[in-house]
């Protein structure tokens, strides 16, 4: 091995907090824009009051997630993952799709189920326990969460593979030419399905972007525990390009994902982002992350909040005042009114149909013991 | 003698803890079981007492968990692997079923893999899919694997340590909805009550058999209580070991009771209670007074929490499949 090349393998990994020079940046934590030779043209059309809608998009799920760790406490739901820290990573990106591009989400892409127009109440009802999942994801082109890690990636491929062999990739038709867009987390990673994704999407020039939102933690564990490397390089062993772009940017990941996006709908895929963010809740409301790490890290990673940033840059640059940032609030305040509502008001459905969809046939066994689960309740209600 | 009253939790970590002061060997190895202790906190405080290097936090990847723990093992360690829910072992489905169960048969001998693999299983902790699952099954049809599932705290802790001495590979299965059950038990004892592969009969009875394991032995004894208040004596057997199956225990119970119900939260097709069914009709056939009755999960995917509760099986579900046994 070269000198070089020992070098590079040795460049120690970036503290946490520093996403070192690599890292695309479009706006600084203190709301400056910056310029970016490759990426400014992915934001050159960006009319302000695009930009205020991104703001919108922010604040409001923002919103969805307080809501979702409220209703929790109260018991409303039996568990939810925050994505506080990570809005701009799931604004950026999903604002960056288009409508017949396909997404494949993990567990906490509330925000990206938000942009993409889902019913936000949909990602409640897994949480609830009134289903497993329970949305159409032909409907907004999302597709069902994916609780065990790195299974999605995957599907995404295999998905993209089916784009692919459609003819719907490098036609040069804006209408036709589609990509997939799949979600996952640092710790995922590590999970021998990602690593195959990895394979065979570059094996097939699959049209997909493997996204991933490293939010420095993956329950109790450092990102240092799974990779040496800065994750954005894996793709380079795979043979496919990987960047990393500020996640708590909305602008340069709405930059850096479009950007990826064309280049697999160009037939140029596989690609690889590392959205550089931070997990600033617990794992889930089941965590504690006391255990493990400490609060000077969170406040450090305060100054970097991807909502700030953007409401200081539009408010510098004369693009919002007052009045739009008081309203958003307040629609803010009335979209968790209606989310609260509509989860509590979510019904559970009847024990019987816990056989209802278990296949797509008629089968004898389902039948049976639908019969039987009925005839034992009723035998109670004759009792009383 | 130090009688103490300790929760389930708290006996597996225990019952490690001295595994791991008795023999340098023992490691292990997980996702979140270091600084965290395991999200249920099993391993809790063992990192700080026995280092980074005895108690492995693992990267995210189940296959690996396993795969190197069968490396380990083959170097000389004793690994005890933790999956953190049931429904996450199926990543380290083909390292279990492929190698552990099967390297020392094909090493005709010369090689032992000592590991443990823990697995918390069962439904009824209100959590989304894949964090309720009962997967025994699977392992217990793998020749090559033994299987386990401890139902109390003093059980807990003496077969965690049983497990980790055993020369073969046991998938240990850990009731997660009883983690805070406590009870009493002298936990300074220098031999275990019984062996690993032992049923234990937790009640005595003369009219009905009721076996089960993990999570529904604790609703069984409620349920055998019940009954008895009605007149209905209940054998209440705890299986303790999945495979080998205790059988004699059990044949020797319903040669008494003339009937028997078997419980469990998997799903019936094939479940644990099919085998001992088939077992019990071939041997006691003309002692059985009625067919071997199963209390278990529907044949479905589990469902969501809100409605687990009319799938799993409780107290007025064993009762009933105990009313059916006595119909005959
Ligand atoms: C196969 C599998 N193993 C373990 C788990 C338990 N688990 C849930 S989330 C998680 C950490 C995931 O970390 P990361 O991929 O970084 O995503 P993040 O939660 O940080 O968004 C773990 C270990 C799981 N869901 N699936
Ligand atoms: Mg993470």
């Amino acid at each position: 091995m070269s000198d070089k090349v020992v070098a590079e393998l040795h460049q120690p990994t970036p503290e946490v907090g520093d996403g070192g020079p690599d890292m695309i940046q479009l706006l600084t934590p203190e709301g400056q824009r910056v310029s970016h030779p490759d990426y400014d043209q992915y934001v050159a059309d960006l009319t302000a009051e695009d930009l205020r809608s991104f703001y919108r998009d922010l604040v409001l799920i923002r919103r969805l997630d307080a809501e979702g760790y409220a209703l929790q406490r109260q018991g409303e739901l039996g568990l939810w993952p925050s994505l506080l820290g990570q809005e701009a990573a799931q604004v950026g990106s999903g604002r960056a799709l288009k409508p017949h591009d396909f997404v494949f989400p993990t567990y906490r892409e509330h925000g990206v189920g938000f942009v993409r127009g889902m019913d936000p109440q949909s990602s409640l009802q897994l949480f609830r326990g009134v289903s497993q999942g329970g949305w159409d994801p032909t409907e907004h082109n999302f597709h069902l969460y994916t609780i065990v890690i790195g299974a999605q990636t995957l599907h995404a491929t295999g998905y993209a593979m089916g784009v692919k062999m459609d003819g719907n990739v490098g036609t040069g038709d804006p209408d036709r030419d589609t990509a997939v867009i799949c979600y996952f987390g640092d710790g995922a990673s590590s999970q021998g399905d990602v690593n195959e994704a990895f394979v065979y999407a570059a094996s097939f020039d699959a049209p997909v972007v493997f996204f991933c939102q490293n939010n420095q933690w993956a329950i109790s564990e450092p990102v240092t525990k799974q990779t040496r490397i800065p994750l954005f390089q894996r793709a380079r062993g795979f043979g496919f390009p990987g960047v990393r772009v500020d996640g708590n940017d909305v602008l340069a990941t709405y930059a850096v994902t479009k950007h990826c996006l064309d280049e697999a709908r160009n037939g140029n895929g596989p690609l690889l982002i590392e959205a550089y963010t931070y997990r600033m809740g617990a794992h889930t409301t089941a965590d504690d992350p006391t255990k493990y790490r400490v609060s000077a890290e969170v406040e450090q990673w305060k100054f970097r909040d991807p909502i700030l940033r953007l409401k200081t840059y539009l408010a510098h640059e004369g693009m919002a005042d007052d009045a739009f940032f008081t309203q958003v609030d307040e629609e803010a305040d009335g979209f968790a009114a209606e989310l609260r509502e509509g989860c509590i008001t979510m019904e559970t459905m009847a024990g019987e149909t816990m056989w209802d969809h278990v296949y797509a046939e008629d089968h004898p066994v389902m039948e049976a013991e639908r019969a039987a689960f009925l005839a034992y309740k009723a035998s109670f209600e004759e009792a009383n | 003698m130090a009688l103490e009253k300790v929760t389930l939790g708290k006996s597996l970590t225990n019952g490690m803890r001295k595994a791991m002061d008795r023999d340098p060997k023992v490691v292990l190895i997980g996702e979140d079981i270091g600084k965290l202790g395991g999200v249920f906190r099993i391993t809790e405080g063992l990192q700080k007492d026995f280092g980074e290097e005895r108690v492995i936090d693992s990267p995210l990847a189940e296959s690996g968990i396993v795969g190197t723990a069968v490396g380990m093992a083959l170097r000389g360690y004793r690994p005890v692997c933790e999956i953190q829910f049931d429904g996450f072992v199926y990543p380290a489905f083909d390292q279990i079923v492929c190698q552990v169960a099967k390297l020392h048969a094909r090493a005709l001998g010369a090689v032992k893999i000592p590991m443990v693999i823990r697995i918390p299983f069962g439904g009824g902790i209100g959590s989304p899919e894949h964090h309720s699952e009962s997967p025994e099954a699977y392992f217990a049809h793998t020749a090559g694997l033994r299987v386990v599932a401890c139902s109390n705290p003093e059980d807990a802790h003496w077969m965690i340590q049983q497990a980790i001495e055993c020369d073969d590979p046991v998938i240990f299965f850990e009731p997660k909805r009883r983690y805070h059950d406590r009870a009493e038990y002298d936990t300074d004892a220098t031999s275990a009550p019984r062996g690993l592969f032992e049923a234990n009969i937790v009640r005595p009875g003369t009219d009905v058999t009721l076996l089960g394991y993990g999570p529904v032995v604790k609703t069984m004894v409620e349920a055998a209580a019940a009954a008895e208040a009605e007149g209905t004596s209940i054998e209440v057997i705890d299986l303790r070991s999945l495979s080998p199956l205790p059988i004699d225990t059990i044949v020797e119970s319903v040669r008494r009771t003339g009937r028997l119900v078997v419980v469990h939260e998997a799903s019936s097709f094939l479940g644990m209670a099919s085998e001992i069914s088939a077992q019990v009709t071939e041997r006691c056939f003309y002692e059985l007074e009625a067919p071997v009755i199963r209390v278990a999960g529907a044949n479905i995917p589990y469902p969501p929490s809100r409605m687990e509760e009319d799938f799993l099986p409780d107290l007025d579900r064993i009762l009933d499949g105990v009313d059916r046994a006595l119909a005959y």
